[in-house]
């Protein structure tokens, strides 16, 4: 059974596509739909006229109809459906707190100020004719994990992390144009959106690898993603990219804004509360076989995605007995850092029960960890930054079903 | 590389390393900074003048805030703001929010929803204090303008520490 018949499953689930579209679709034309294809033969119809010309903007098969799973504040990426690193522009996933604007490009403008000797206005144009450094790395929301249900796709599991070759200017190309005072420690991200969003960052970020982006796999950035300009702090929490990035502001200390205290902070077991916890730590998902596909006895291969922001994964496990023993997945190259890297295990299901699962770990040592190691580490409260391992139950007739019961207690 | 007969015909572009720049970009004046620059900071640098106290912002709370957050500031469809309990469960600005500063910050850019940066400076002052005096932080009476509020301790400042995560085999 293929991915695209799971899409299709998918999509028939949710009543968008029914089995008698899928009929006329496969038919090809509607007077045909009655003419059952002869076995053999089913690709001679094509060839028997030509097919549309070229146009000016492509769209997918009809057959292809990956959706995002939109909730009132985020749309979440299919990981069922990709097969690559690369998540396409209109994929990727969504989470916004005020809508998403709609901004000129040519009246677009970034303020720099603050603790800088020359308080400066860039346009797009501006940011455009700096030096370009494009970068592939994760986005990933620090909220990214949904205990769902046996009946829960990887898509609801995690589909808040997304992955795109950005392209943009090295912020600290932008400090150094306006002379960045070296006191200053923090700078303020402030987005152009209705919620004005605002993030304090520590200013080494700038230094390190943060970028202006205004392009997301070559392209344009979609609006949803901060057309036409957001930060990219690779391997930090999404919410820290600010997007339609308005005004950064330099500063010798944080400027506690809502964002950065009474949300995307931790609380703790021991009653205190983790703040700054921007970096993603490492962790991975089986995307394929994942529910809802129904497999057959013989040879799969368990494929996944693993990452980390703190640098590159080193390795992937692979366990397909419920944690007892694990494998080495292989994993697919160029792995880079801060970056969705596909791993692939080679599996012969005899038709027996069984649970899979994958464990990363990643360039300081960090394995990723059981749902029971983080509640023991912080307590019941905390409702970001969990990156549990997570399986996929086999029933004994191949119904393959999220392992709810992992992420139980 | 380079032969070393080929002619150098252009400087080196700016770099981080010199003190050149690109000369990209415009000099921002003092008003559009000011027109951009609503952070306001807990040690209460960038709040404006204006003032208000409780009862300055009840008919604010009532006509713009309470349809989402309740009438007393919980059991609205958005989460609760007023509440003491203990751990932080449910999260409100009585247990969970370390400073008042960003009461005034986040209420002046990002509310009401539906109408964001609307409300004035006295207006978000009074809202200000009619949190803070539901939540039994600061007297019925007190008013709340850019001297007092950045002297509001709040009940949860003690709680926030900085990431202590680093990577490595333990877990965090």
């Amino acid at each position: 059974m293929s991915r695209r018949t799971d899409s299709r499953v998918t999509q028939a689930k949710r009543g968008r596509l029914t089995r008698r579209d899928l009929l006329a679709r496969a038919a090809g034309v509607v007077g045909a739909a009655a003419t059952a294809p002869v076995a053999g033969q089913q690709s001679i119809g094509t060839t028997r006229r030509p097919g549309r010309g070229p146009n000016g903007l492509d769209q997918r098969s009809p057959f292809v109809t990956p959706r995002r799973d939109p909730s009132s504040t985020s749309s979440r990426t299919p990981l069922q459906d990709l097969r690559g690193t690369i998540t396409p522009a209109d994929l990727h996933f969504e989470r916004h707190h005020g809508g998403v604007p709609e901004i000129d490009p040519g009246r677009y403008e970034l303020l720099v100020h603050g603790m800088v000797d020359r308080p400066t206005v860039f346009t797009l144009a501006d940011l455009q004719r700096f030096p370009a450094t494009s970068r592939t790395c994760f986005l990933e929301c620090s909220g990214n994990l949904r205990r769902g249900g046996p009946e829960t796709l990887p898509q609801m599991v995690c589909g808040l992390t997304s992955q795109t070759e950005w392209t943009g200017v090295m912020l600290s190309a932008l400090f150094a144009e306006v002379g960045a005072d070296p006191n200053a420690t923090w700078f303020l991200a402030e987005g152009q959106d209705a919620a004005v969003m605002t993030r304090s960052i520590p200013a080494e970020k700038a230094f390190d690898d943060a970028m202006v982006v205004y392009a997301q796999n070559g392209d344009a950035l979609m609006p949803g993603n901060g057309y036409p300009a957001r930060l990219l702090l690779p391997g930090w929490e999404g919410n820290a990219s600010v997007k339609w990035l308005r005004r950064i502001e330099l500063a010798d200390q944080p400027f506690m804004t809502r964002e950065e205290t009474s949300k995307y902070t931790d609380p703790l077991g021991d009653g205190t509360v983790r703040q700054f916890s921007f970096v993603m730590d490492a962790r991975s998902i089986i995307t394929d076989p994942a529910y809802p596909r129904v497999i057959e006895p013989g040879w799969h291969e368990i494929r996944g995605l693993a990452w980390s922001g703190r640098g590159r994964i080193t390795n992937v496990e692979v366990s397909v007995d419920g944690g007892n023993s694990w494998e080495q997945a292989a994993l697919q190259g160029p792995v880079l850092p801060k970056a969705h890297v596909r791993f692939r295990h080679p599996w012969n299901w005899t038709g027996g029960p069984a649970e899979i699962m994958s464990r990363a770990t990643d360039e300081t040592g960090y394995v990723q960890p059981t749902w029971e190691t983080l509640r023991a580490a912080r307590g019941p409260n905390t409702r970001y930054h969990q990156n549990p391992i997570t399986s996929w139950t086999i029933t004994g007739g191949g119904r393959v079903l999220f392992g709810a019961e992992r992420l139980q207690a | 590389m380079l032969a070393a007969s080929v002619p150098v015909a252009t400087a080196q572009p700016p770099s981080t390393d010199t003190q050149e720049t690109f000369g990209l970009g415009r000099a921002a004046t003092t008003a559009e900074i000011e027109a951009l620059d609503i952070d306001v900071r807990p040690d209460g640098w960038g709040l404006p003048p204006g003032r208000g106290n409780a009862a300055d912002g009840a008919p604010v709370w009532e006509r713009t805030c309470q349809v989402c957050h309740g009438p007393e500031g919980k059991g609205g469809t958005a989460a609760p703001v007023v509440g003491r309990a203990p751990n932080g469960r449910p999260p409100t600005v009585g247990n969970f929010w370390p400073y008042a500063t960003t009461l005034y910050d986040y209420i002046n850019r990002a509310m009401p929803r539906n109408a964001p940066g609307t409300l004035t400076p006295d207006q978000v002052y009074g809202v200000v204090a009619w949190i803070l005096v539901r939540n039994e932080i600061i007297p019925n009476d007190a008013e709340m303008n850019a001297e007092t509020l950045p002297q509001v301790v709040m009940p949860a400042r003690a709680q926030f520490v900085p990431d202590d995560r680093r990577g490595g085999r333990e877990v965090r």
